[in-house]
C-alpha cells in the first residue's frame, strides 16, 4: 500500500487553476522530490498534504487525496490530528519567539501533554535526531533566535519531529541557507528517511538528484513526470523534463 | 519646516502657560483675598490650618482645646451675626460704627473666631488676627476634600478627583479590554474577508462621534438600567462613566490590537498550525504572546482617551467630589471638574489657579502614558528588527 497517494486532484485558487489532475503514488520510507518552474503548483501540491492551504480563503479542491489509505479531505477528519501526523518543515526557518526548549517541546505542549520529564526527554531525542544537540544543550533557555539560519532550521526539523509525525514536508527547506548548513541538512533528510516519509520541494535540481528517491516534474500545473529521481534526471520521457533539467527554461 | 516649529511652539506656550497658572495656586493663601480671621487677643491660638478653619465653621471641631487653646467652646462669627450683637442703631446707618463694633465684640468675647472683610477692621483692634499657611503641596494632593467655594478657607484636596479619575478609568478598561481584544482576535483571525471589509469602518466610525453623543446615550439608556439593576437612589455612578468610557475606548483597542495581530508572521502561524495546535492554541500561544506589545499600546492609548475624556463623564457620573467606596457611588473626574467649574472662577483667583494646577496633573497623566505607549512601541520595533 501507498503511504500517500493522490487521485485526478484539481486545486483552485478563487477561479484560477493552480494544479490539474495529479496522480502520484508514494512509498513508506521514501524521499520524494518536487520540482520545476516558479508557479507551477509544486508548493500548492505540498501544502495539500497537510491541510495547510485550507488557511487560504476561496480554494476549492477536485479528487481525493489519501494518507495511509484515508481520504484527508474526506468527512470526519479532525485536520489538527491530521497535522500531527504529517510534520512540516518551512522554506525559511520560523522558531517561535520562545527559548530553544520551549520551540521542540510546542508541539508536545499543545497536544496536552504536561509530564515534565517525558517532555524534557522527548525534546533531546528530537533535537539529537537532527544532530543539534551539542550545539545547543547549555543554552536550552536561551531564545531560539540566538542560533544561526542553518541551527534555527534543523531546530524545526526538531520541532516537528517531536511530535513523530509519520510524514514530514519540507517546502524549500534549504533555500535561506549556506552550503554547510545546506549539507547537513541533506545529510540529516537521507538519515530520516528510515523512520520517515519525506516530500520536499526544491528549487536546486542537485539537491533533488542528491536527497530524493523519485522525483516528480511539475510544470504550469501540472504533472509532467514522475519517475525514479535516477531515471528522470539522465534519461527523461518527456521533452520538457529534458529541457528544464538540462536549464533551457524555468 | 515652518509648520512644525508652530506647532511645536503652540504646544510649549500651552504647557508652560497651564504650568504657570498653576504652580500660582501654591503661592496662595486658602483664604479668599481680603478677609482677616480674627480671635480675642488672649487666645493662645497663633495658628489654623486650612482644614482646621473649615472644622471649625463646619462645627466639627467645637471647642479650642482641640486646636490647642483653652477647654471652651468656640463662638463662631461671622458679618451677618453682627445684628445678634449689635443694633441697627448701634452700627449706625451706613455702617459707619461696624468697624468699632466688631473690634469691641471680638476683644470682649475671649471665645469668639471672627471671620470678616479687612475694611472692618478698626484701628483700636487689641484681639489677633490669625495667620493662615498657603496652600501646600501635600494639602493639595491628600487632602480629601473639594470644596473650592468654602468659606472661610478653600478646601483644594484634590484626592477624590484623582482617585475618581483613575476609578473610573480602571473600570473601563476592565471592560473594554476583554471585549477589545475579544473583537481583535475575531477580526483578525477568525472573520473572513467579507466580514472584515464591513467591520473594521464600522468599529471605526465608533471612533469618530462626538463624546457628548456618548453622554447621552449612557445619561438615557445606562443610568437608568444602572439604576433599576443596582435598585439605586440614583444611576448616575462610576460604574455608568465607565461603561460610556468603556465603549468610547473600544475602537482604540480594537484598532491597535488588531493591526498587531494581523502583523503575525504568517510563517509563525503556520508554524502552529503545522504542529497540530489548533487555531485557538495558535491565538493565545503565539499570535497574542507576539502582538502583545501592540495590544499594551492599544490599551494604554484607550486609557488616555478615558483619563482625558470630558464630556460623557460629566453626564454621566453623578459629579459629587467624594473619595468613592464602590463603583456605584457617584465620582467626579479631573476633566469634569474643569470643565464643569472654570467659568465659576474669577480669572487670577485662587479657585482658577487651582483648576489649572488640576489641568497640571491631568497633562502629567497623559504625558506619562503616552511615554510608555512610545516605550512599549519601541521595544516592539526593536523585538522585531
Amino acid at each position: 500500500m501507498y503511504k500517500i497517494e493522490s487521485k485526478n486532484v484539481d486545486f483552485y485558487y478563487g477561479p484560477s487553476q493552480a494544479l490539474k489532475n495529479i496522480n502520484i503514488a508514494i512509498r513508506s520510507n521514501t524521499v520524494t522530490a518536487l520540482i520545476g518552474p516558479s508557479g507551477c503548483g509544486k508548493s500548492t501540491y505540498l501544502r495539500l498534504f497537510n491541510r495547510m492551504n485550507d488557511l487560504i480563503d476561496d480554494i476549492k479542491i477536485i479528487g481525493q487525496v489519501m494518507i495511509d489509505g484515508e481520504d484527508i479531505y474526506g468527512k470526519g477528519i479532525n485536520v489538527d490530528s491530521l497535522r500531527k501526523n504529517v510534520g512540516m518543515v518551512f522554506q525559511k526557518p520560523n522558531p517561535f519567539p520562545k527559548t530553544i526548549f520551549e520551540n521542540v517541546a510546542y508541539g508536545l505542549r499543545v497536544n496536552g501533554i504536561k509530564d515534565k520529564k517525558f517532555i524534557e526527554e522527548r525534546v533531546e531525542t528530537s533535537i539529537k535526531q537532527v544532530v543539534l544537540w551539542d550545539e545547543v544543550k547549555d543554552k536550552l533557555k536561551k531564545s531560539a533566535f540566538e542560533l544561526s539560519g542553518g541551527q534555527q532550521q534543523r531546530l524545526c526539523i526538531a520541532r516537528a519531529l517531536a511530535i513523530q509525525p509519520s510524514v514530514i514536508l519540507m517546502d524549500e527547506p534549504t533555500s535561506a541557507l549556506d552550503p554547510i548548513s545546506t549539507a547537513k541538512v541533506e545529510e540529516l533528510i537521507y538519515e530520516l528517511k528510515a523512520k520517515y516519509t519525506i516530500v520536499i520541494v526544491t528549487h536546486n535540481m542537485q539537491q533533488a538528484g542528491r536527497v530524493s528517491d523519485r522525483t516528480a516534474f511539475f510544470y504550469l500545473g501540472e504533472l509532467v513526470e514522475y519517475d525514479e529521481t535516477k531515471k528522470l534526471f539522465t534519461n527523461p520521457k518527456q521533452e520538457r523534463t529534458q529541457n528544464y533539467i538540462t536549464g533551457r527554461f524555468g | 519646516m515652518l509648520s512644525s516649529s508652530i506647532t511645536s511652539l503652540t504646544v510649549l506656550l500651552i504647557v508652560v502657560f497651564l504650568f504657570k497658572e498653576g504652580i500660582g495656586l501654591f503661592n496662595q493663601k486658602p483664604v479668599e483675598p481680603g478677609y482677616v480671621i480674627a480671635i480675642n487677643k488672649n487666645n493662645k491660638v497663633k495658628e489654623l490650618s486650612s482644614v482646621q478653619l473649615k472644622n471649625i465653621y463646619d462645627q466639627k471641631i467645637t471647642h479650642w482645646s482641640e486646636v490647642g487653646g483653652t477647654h471652651d467652646s468656640i463662638v463662631l462669627f461671622q458679618l451677618e451675626d453682627i445684628s445678634n450683637y449689635y443694633s441697627d442703631e448701634q452700627i449706625g446707618d451706613n455702617m459707619q460704627n461696624l468697624g468699632t463694633c466688631l473690634s469691641r465684640l471680638v476683644d470682649s468675647l475671649p471665645n469668639i473666631i471672627a471671620f470678616f472683610p479687612d475694611k472692618y477692621l478698626d484701628k483700636k483692634f487689641q484681639g489677633t488676627l490669625l495667620e493662615v499657611d498657603k496652600v501646600s503641596l501635600a494639602d493639595f494632593f491628600a487632602g480629601k476634600e473639594w470644596i473650592p467655594s468654602a468659606k472661610p478657607s478653600a478646601q483644594l484636596g484634590v484626592l477624590p478627583l484623582i482617585l475618581g479619575t483613575l476609578w473610573v478609568s480602571l473600570g473601563a478598561i476592565l471592560l473594554a479590554l476583554p471585549l477589545g481584544l475579544a473583537a481583535a482576535v475575531y477580526m483578525s483571525e477568525i472573520a473572513n474577508e467579507r466580514v472584515r471589509r464591513i467591520m473594521k469602518p464600522l468599529i471605526e466610525l465608533l471612533a469618530g462621534i462626538p463624546s457628548v453623543v456618548y453622554g447621552f446615550f449612557g445619561l438615557v439608556i445606562i443610568v437608568p438600567l444602572i439604576q433599576k439593576t443596582f435598585d439605586l437612589p440614583v444611576g448616575e455612578t462610576g460604574l455608568a462613566g465607565s461603561i460610556v468610557l468603556g465603549i468610547m475606548a473600544l475602537p482604540t483597542i480594537i484598532t491597535i490590537s488588531e493591526d498587531a495581530m494581523r502583523n503575525t508572521p504568517r510563517a509563525m502561524k503556520e508554524a502552529s498550525l503545522a504542529l497540530g495546535a489548533s487555531r485557538w492554541q495558535t491565538i493565545y500561544k503565539v499570535i497574542i504572546p507576539y502582538s502583545i506589545s501592540g495590544i499594551s499600546a492599544g490599551a494604554i492609548l484607550g486609557i488616555g482617551r478615558a483619563i482625558g475624556e470630558t464630556m460623557a463623564v460629566l453626564m454621566v457620573t453623578g459629579n459629587a467630589a467624594v473619595i468613592p467606596h464602590t463603583i456605584l457611588a457617584p465620582v467626579r473626574t479631573i476633566p469634569a471638574t474643569i470643565a464643569a467649574e472654570l467659568g465659576e472662577t474669577s480669572n487670577g483667583g485662587l479657585h482658577y489657579k487651582a483648576l489649572f494646577a488640576l489641568g497640571c496633573i491631568l497633562f502629567l497623566i497623559t504625558l506619562f502614558i503616552n511615554l510608555t505607549v512610545e516605550f512599549i512601541s519601541n521595544r516592539q520595533k526593536h523585538n522585531k528588527n
